[in-house]
């Protein structure tokens, strides 16, 4: 392809530096080397959850049962929301391949819609994720937490999940939290969660048809329910610390580890995303100036389309090792 | 400026007339191949819940297919099959061998661990 932005007037110079055997100009051969190393920083990642989730194998989250939520719809819905995410970035992709293609020919407008069509796709995913997040970390029935960092959750005779708050009984001897104003003016307190392990525990015993289910995988894949005894034993005995949502500490759905992958990766991501915008942005505005057009050559959206391109491809790394596997 | 794309994909079985053509192609299949995904996650069939070679069937399938996808947003939308042979292969080989290695060294390790922690922190007896 012939791609040269600028002469440099050593043209078939061989000695010169006017040989191009790989027929491609520094700028984007420099972008795509950029990406394989940015790719193998992405792998890193992805191969550490990799580590981390072989490690802990017969306790790992089951995603599935993690991202259920679709904004304004009620219910459980695995999975629809972040294929709806991939599609949205799929879709922004195959826009800015359209860019590229526009440039190729010259065509000014086309290339200023289809960047447009691109940067409003990416503001779309961004806002997703950010809402995703919003939602991991709110969390959504609420688990206690062992003292051995185990997480047990509640569940009823047919294995539907109990919120934390629907059973728990008010005790109304709660601790107040610690501030500096009204106590050691050096030390921090974190928010204390609404309720306490023991109002928990009366719960569990006031509501007979609730079990505790904790974090192992049984032989058919699903996470073992203790029985009725066992789970007022081991909440009476072992629980410590009640956990609404996740974050890089405690993380209500299973494994602290997992919350921690999943903000490190997702949040990385993202953050190529939202960088990608910008850039974007900065090529839109460019090429609505005309920078390109006096250039002659539209090669400029073509590198950053390259880096556009690779933060789809890590996406759909992520959302099959995040979401399927 | 002449650029030229080479407008066949799975090995030629399908050309497409113009490279704008071709990108609406490639999404298509694209979708189709996450459609089956999100399909195959939802549902789990039982059937695909078999071991195979360290794994279930499904995690297998879902991995194949996200390496399909990642070979034509390569091919297609970054325009590797139209770069010359020499550049595909200085990326794709080095970030392919790189990669493997990560992963292998990894999940070995992962899985010896995990190994240790189930056999009660004992794992060969000398």
């Amino acid at each position: 392809m012939d791609t040269t932005v600028a002469n440099t007037g050593t043209e078939g110079k061989t000695w010169g530096g006017g040989n191009e055997p790989l027929k491609a100009s520094y700028g984007k051969m420099m972008m795509w080397f950029f990406i394989v190393s940015d790719a193998l920083t992405f792998s890193g990642f992805l191969a550490a959850y990799g580590f981390s989730r072989f490690k802990f194998i017969g306790s790992w989250p089951i995603a599935d049962e993690v991202f259920t939520h679709v904004p304004f719809f009620h219910g459980n819905y695995p999975m629809i929301y972040v294929a709806f995410m991939t599609f949205i970035l799929i879709m922004s992709s195959v826009t800015m391949v359209l860019a590229v293609d526009a440039g190729h020919h010259m065509k000014k407008n086309k290339v200023i819609w289809y960047m447009f069509l691109t940067i409003i796709g990416g503001l779309i995913f961004v806002g997703s994720q950010a809402w995703e997040w919003g939602t991991f970390i709110k969390g959504d029935y609420g688990a206690v937490q062992t003292k051995g960092g185990n997480i047990l959750q509640l569940v009823d005779n047919e294995g539907h999940r109990v919120a934390i708050g629907d059973i728990a009984i008010d005790a109304h001897g709660e601790r107040v939290q610690h501030e500096r104003k009204n106590g050691l003016w050096f030390v921090d307190e974190g928010t204390l969660p609404a309720y306490t392990v023991d109002e928990v525990y009366n719960g569990l015993v006031a509501n007979p048809n609730v079990l505790i289910r904790t974090q192992e995988i049984n032989a058919e894949g699903h996470k073992t329910v203790l029985t009725r005894e066992e789970s007022l034993q081991q909440l009476k005995n072992n629980g410590k610390l009640v956990v609404e949502g996740a974050n890089l500490h405690v993380n209500e759905y299973g494994t602290s580890l997992f919350a921690d992958f999943f903000f490190f990766i997702t949040g990385f991501h993202g953050f190529h995303v939202f960088s990608g915008v910008v850039i974007n942005i900065i090529i839109f505005f460019n090429v609505i100036l005309g920078t390109y057009e006096r250039r002659g050559s539209y090669e400029m959206v073509e590198k950053v389309g390259l880096y556009w391109h690779f933060v789809d491809l890590v996406w759909v790394f992520v959302f099959t090792f995040f979401y399927l596997v | 400026m002449a650029h030229e794309h080479k407008l066949a994909i799975f090995r030629g079985t399908v050309k497409f007339k113009s490279n704008t053509q071709k990108i609406w192609g490639v999404l298509i299949f694209l979708t189709i191949v996450t459609a089956i995904e999100v399909i195959l996650g939802i549902y789990k069939p039982e059937s695909l819940m078999a071991k195979f070679i360290g794994m279930k069937l499904l995690n297998w399938i879902f991995i194949i297919l996200t390496i399909v996808k990642a070979y034509y947003i390569t091919w297609d939308f970054m325009h590797m099959r139209d770069e010359t042979k020499a550049l595909r292969r200085m990326v794709v080989w080095t970030a392919v061998f790189l990669i493997c290695y990560l992963i292998f060294i990894l999940l070995q390790e992962g899985g010896y661990i995990e190994s240790v922690y189930t056999n009660g922190f004992v794992k060969r007896d000398f």
